[in-house]
């Protein structure tokens, strides 16, 4: 090497210690890359999760209702429609006023009120119309509490911070705590978000109505996608002749595989909507667009999972004399069953997490109802996200948190069987 | 004994695109003979064989003119059925390909696809006296619901001609079928030839001259895509007419 | 109609195919037959002649059948009001059908209305009876037809095949429509903004401000629509999206596929993977609920005005989005550069990195700029994240601290919420639309054909 004196050696020396310097920085940036992109997705999903925790519980308290026959059911009919259109909410004042004789000012009343959910007359109506032989007697019942009074014993709301800048005053403080020190709160799951519509009330706010959106319209998508994709696939793989117009459909789908989402959209309002007359909001007009947004993604996984399977399988049942449609149906598309479900399980799950082409198509309103068909209005779970996420009160936050966990929690599900039917099923030849 | 022609060809030209494959060709097939077709790599003799059953149809640019007939009838005729055609021609490749299915599948499949059994007796029957002419009963008998995958190369390709003769074809084209396969497995292939040929007309591409003397009475040199001569096995092998094929068989090239 | 019609065929479909069979099955039994095709392909020609004919008729149907409800209650309603101007006929007709349904919301109905809406539930049941009769009536027709057909020697699964292969085809042709379709309904649409707004304008003013006219010769008062405010905060939040994506994108795909142990590829790819699977809407709450107020806060620290919804925290948001996007595909590219290629540069005695930026990377380059073209076609097409994260406001400015809107966020702010039809306000979202989907259009078949040529150089 350059061992001619000594001056050169150590010049040698100190390049190749730069030259390595060099290298370990260029080897941490890499590091350090990945750190940032993986520390982001801890960050984002840690924070949802973090966030999203309280907003599955909710606390109740137990109140007691004189469920006076006079008020409830005056003739005595004990019909269910008469019963039920008695006035409960005034019933839920009056166990109040009971709770807290002293409070007499109005707007104090107000506040008092204010503690508990206007869902608990929804509740306590519930509770006589699947049994009115309680009509009559004294009813102790646990009903919810408003979000305000939620969010400050779950200890989300400070109460540290100056009365002014708080949501709750320091009275409905001093109420809440003496419920809780007469042990007559308590937190529990609140299954009601998994089981009830929309609402405008955060605690009576529930997903359920999303989910059976999103079931309608991933069903519509995928009946569509699903064989449209695959057909679409073995035609291009197995039967197209090689010429300019198969060329251009490859490169169709490919550029279609790359169209913004909101385009698909804006394809929705103006084929479906404005020129077919389809229904605004409803879950089969959303299928569509998604389906036709999807099918790229199916036909590309499909083609490539047709492709893996070995021209030999071809020949040896174009050989025995099975028909060109015979090898596809008994051999290519068996084997390339688990490929081509692996990418329609990928394609659903963008669906899935698509929210923007159904704006377009109006998807957006405020649905109370469970839909109970593919024509029904309905939101689907992204939507509901971003309706929620503009809501402003501090308890729609934790909701929404909420509902992005089920949401994700659907995602990963479905990641997780596309790797494991590729995993179980993947054949190598 | 008198053989009788199976397959004539006449005059056939195969065009890959612009490249031209086979040159005039004229070759007969008889009943109840191996007829061997040797040659260098790429002279055009799986060409040939692929032009019998129409293999060469699934390749979009191949073009075929000239006149291949069955029992007399032109096989590239308007009112052929391809698939018709290919369960009375059928062919053993140069990799043994089993379908990812049991043993029973794959000999039943040919069976089933043209409705050969009534019921599951006669496909029983079927795919029990295919195996056991292909010789390959004996060994898998016991574990005939086993992936026909899991098998040894030897015995895949068994299964393959198990599974050719279970569609009762009349003829068996065979593309170099021992290539990929030892000495012992090779030698019960060709064992089974010998068997076979009693049935059928058998149609072998083969890179070994060797195994073309064993099995075959009668042999066509293949070159460039011609066929530069054709004769008795014996013949060509010991008294080859043409410069050709001598040297080819002498080692010269190839 | 659609529904009983279909499942009236569905039966009449079935029925077919098993009368197809039974008789291929006794001609088989015939003297001396033997069948060309299986039983079964016998079953489905006659099911397809059966149900082909009879699907298009009832597509024929479906779309006939409001027309001719409407013609016939049209021709019994008297004469003051057919009289009426051709407009208010239609009204009427349209009111008459709303009322038959129950959907009907208006003023109570008049005599006339509520006769006519009587006529149309009595005419629309004979109509409907009489189309289903005419679908089934063709399908039975091609049942019987082509039942006359079978014959031994009928080549039965040639028939069924072609047909099978035409459906096939036409699938794969429906991409195609979906483009088509696309392309024509932006144009469309586009085109009749155009003609109420020049295109220069649209092009070229620096106001935008659809929702409220600032001058009085605007259109119909629906504002101002120079657009050049739009695609500027669209490139200012793309540019900051790309600053963070590409240098952590490359940075990782480098790390990943030249630096990192197997064990940590195989994990840190796949949650990397999770990064593109997170839904935007995901993203676009976390930004504005997390990220805009935390760089606002950091700004104020140090004495900096940031606006709560600043290009800053949309951008970087949908940065992080696009990672993945840029190192997957960078890391195929990477990978695909020839091992015997960095084998030279280390056999020369340079070091990983100097391999790396004097050999790998510039032979990867065409790739990579490939991937980062793609990955600004998604950025500039996102839309969740900024419709959530960014601001509505169309301001023209290079400050990433400053609230900026895009094409995305005004596509959904003006289609978004109660509004007519046709005014120019909704036109203009079309007009976005086109402008977005050619500009991604490009990119994509730019990036595409450099991918391609790319790959092609390698293989």
């Amino acid at each position: 090497m350059s061992d001619l004196n000594g001056q050169a050696d150590a010049t040698a020396k100190r390049r190749l210690a730069k030259r390595y310097a060099a290298e370990r920085r260029f080897r941490l940036y890499g590091a350090s890359a990945i750190a940032v992109a993986l520390l982001s997705l801890v960050f984002l999903l840690g924070s949802t999760v973090l966030q999203a925790i309280p907003g599955f519980t909710h606390h109740v308290v137990t109140l007691d209702f004189d469920l006076d026959a006079t008020k409830l059911d005056p003739a005595g009919t004990r019909d269910p429609a008469e019963i039920g259109r008695a006035d409960f909410s005034r019933l839920v004042k009056v166990s109040l006023r009971e709770e807290f004789p002293d409070v007499r000012d109005r707007r104090e009343r107000r506040q008092l009120q204010r503690l508990v959910s206007t869902g608990a007359a929804y509740d306590l109506r519930d509770a006589v119309l699947a049994d009115p032989s309680l009509i009559g007697s004294r009813l102790s019942l646990a009903v919810p509490m408003s979000d305000d009074a939620d969010l400050l014993l779950k200890g989300e709301i400070d109460r540290d911070v100056p009365e002014g800048d708080r949501r709750v005053s320091d009275r409905q403080v001093a109420w809440l705590d003496q419920w809780v020190a007469a042990g007559r709160v308590e937190r529990v799951f609140w299954t009601r978000f998994f089981t009830s519509g929309d609402s405008r009330e955060p605690e009576l706010a529930g997903i359920w109505g999303a989910m059976v959106g999103t079931f309608w319209t991933l069903l519509v998508t995928l009946l569509l996608s699903f064989p449209l994709g695959v057909s679409a696939a073995i035609y291009l793989e197995e039967f197209a002749p090689r010429n300019r117009a198969t060329d251009f459909i490859e490169v169709n789908i490919n550029n279609l595989a790359a169209v913004p989402s909101i385009v698909f959209g804006l394809l929705g309002l103006a084929v479906f909507l404005n020129f077919f007359g389809m229904p605004r909001s409803a879950p089969l007009v959303g299928g569509v667009v998604l389906a036709l947004m999807t099918l790229p993604t199916v036909i590309i996984a499909s083609r490539s999972a047709v492709q893996a399977v070995p021209p030999s399988i071809r020949e040896a049942a174009l050989g025995v004399g099975a028909s060109p449609l015979q090898v596809v149906a008994h051999h290519v598309l068996p084997l390339a069953m688990p490929g081509i479900m692996t990418g329609t399980i990928i394609g659903m799950a963008r669906a899935l997490g698509e929210t923007a082409p159904l704006l377009m198509i109006g998807m957006v309103a405020f649905i109370v109802d469970i839909p109970g068909g593919p024509t029904d209005p309905s939101a689907v779970l992204p939507v509901q996200v971003y309706l929620w996420a503009d809501a402003p009160e501090r308890a729609w936050v934790y909701k929404t948190s909420a509902a992005i966990l089920v949401l994700l929690t659907f995602l990963i599900a479905m990641n997780l069987t596309a790797v494991l039917l590729r995993n179980r099923f993947e054949r190598r030849w | 004994m008198q053989y009788l022609t199976k397959i004539t060809a006449r005059d056939l030209n195969v065009h890959y695109g612009e490249k031209q494959a086979l040159f005039n060709v004229n070759l007969d097939i008889r009943k109840n003979q191996v007829t061997s077709l040797i040659g260098p790599s790429g002279c055009g003799k799986s060409t040939f064989l692929r032009c019998i059953n129409r293999m060469n149809d699934v390749i979009p640019t191949c073009r075929v003119d000239g006149k291949i007939t069955l029992d007399g009838v032109d096989v590239y005729g308007d009112d052929i059925d391809v698939v018709q055609l290919r369960a009375r021609i059928g062919m053993v490749f140069q990799k043994p390909n089993p379908f990812p299915k049991s043993i029973y599948d794959n000999v039943a499949y040919g069976a089933r696809i043209h409705g050969l059994a009534k019921d599951p007796t006669e496909l029983d029957e079927i795919v029990m006296t295919s195996l056991e002419r292909a010789g390959l009963l004996a060994e898998v008998e016991d574990r005939l619901a086993d992936p026909g995958t899991g098998l040894s190369g030897g015995q895949q390709q068994r299964l393959c001609i198990a599974r050719a003769i279970a569609v009762s074809p009349e003829v068996i084209l065979m593309d170099e079928p021992c290539s990929a396969l030892d000495p012992i497995a090779t030698a019960k292939i060709e064992e089974l030839m010998g068997e076979l040929v009693e049935n059928y007309a058998i149609v072998i591409v083969t890179h070994s001259m060797q195994q073309a003397a064993r099995v075959s009475a009668r042999t066509a040199f293949f070159h460039m895509g011609y066929v530069v001569e054709e004769g008795d096995t014996a013949r060509i092998f010991t008294d080859p007419t043409d410069e050709r094929t001598r040297d080819y068989i002498t080692g010269r090239f190839g | 109609m659609v529904g009983l019609a279909t499942l009236l065929l569905l039966v009449l479909t079935a029925t077919a195919h098993w009368m197809g069979r039974r008789r291929s099955l006794l001609l088989a039994d015939g003297p001396g037959a033997v069948l060309h095709s299986r039983p079964a392909y016998h079953g489905a020609y006659v099911a397809f002649w059966c149900a082909g004919p009879a699907i298009v008729v009832l597509l024929i149907a479906i779309w006939a059948e409001p027309r001719i409800v409407s013609a016939l209650v049209e021709g019994g309603l008297p004469e003051a009001i057919r009289g009426l101007p051709t407009v208010e006929v239609h009204t009427f007709l349209a009111n008459a059908a709303a009322l038959a349904s129950g959907s009907f919301v208006g003023p109570e109905p008049s005599d006339a209305l509520r006769m006519a809406a009587s006529d149309w539930a009595r005419l629309e049941g004979v109509t409907r009876a009489v189309l289903i009769s005419a679908v089934l009536a063709v399908g039975a027709a091609g049942l019987v037809w082509s039942r006359g057909q079978l014959s031994p020697e009928l080549r039965a699964r040639n028939a069924v095949e072609r047909a099978v292969e035409g459906l096939l085809a036409a699938s794969s042709v429906v991409a195609i429509l979906v483009t088509v379709g696309i392309v024509l309904s932006l144009v469309f649409e586009a085109a009749r903004f155009f003609a109420l707004v020049p295109i220069s304008e649209f092009l070229f003013d620096t106001h935008w401000s659809p929702q409220t006219a600032i001058r009085s010769d605007q259109v119909g008062s629906s504002g101002a629509f120079g657009a050049v405010p739009v695609f500027a905060g669209t490139l200012l939040i793309t540019a900051v999206a790309m600053s963070i994506a590409v240098p952590v994108g490359l940075f990782s795909a480098i790390y990943l596929s030249e630096y990192a142990s197997p064990m940590v590829r195989t994990w840190a790819k796949p949650l990397l993977e999770i990064l593109a699977g997170i839904p935007t809407v995901v993203y676009g709450f976390f930004a504005a609920l997390t990220v805009g107020p935390m760089i606002r806060g950091a700004g104020e620290s140090v004495g900096l005005d940031v606006a709560s919804e600043s290009a800053l925290a949309a951008g970087l948001i949908m940065g992080v989005m696009i990672i993945p996007f840029v190192s997957s595909l960078s890391d195929d590219v990477i990978n695909a550069v020839p091992q015997s290629l960095r084998e030279a540069s280390l056999g020369l005695g340079a070091t990983s990195s100097e391999t790396i930026r004097s050999v790998v990377l510039p032979a990867a380059l065409p790739g990579i700029a490939g991937a980062v073209l793609l990955a600004m076609s998604r950025a500039i097409g996102e839309t969740m994240i900024v419709v959530m994260a960014a601001g509505m406001a169309a301001k023209l400015t290079i400050n990433p601290l400053e609230a900026v809107t895009t094409v995305t966020v005004q596509i959904t702010a003006l289609l978004t919420g109660d509004q007519e039809f046709d005014s120019a306000k909704t036109l203009a979202a079309f007009a976005l639309g086109l402008i977005l989907f050619l500009v991604t259009l490009v990119l994509n078949v730019i990036a595409q054909v450099m991918v391609r040529r790319y790959r092609e150089q390698y293989e």
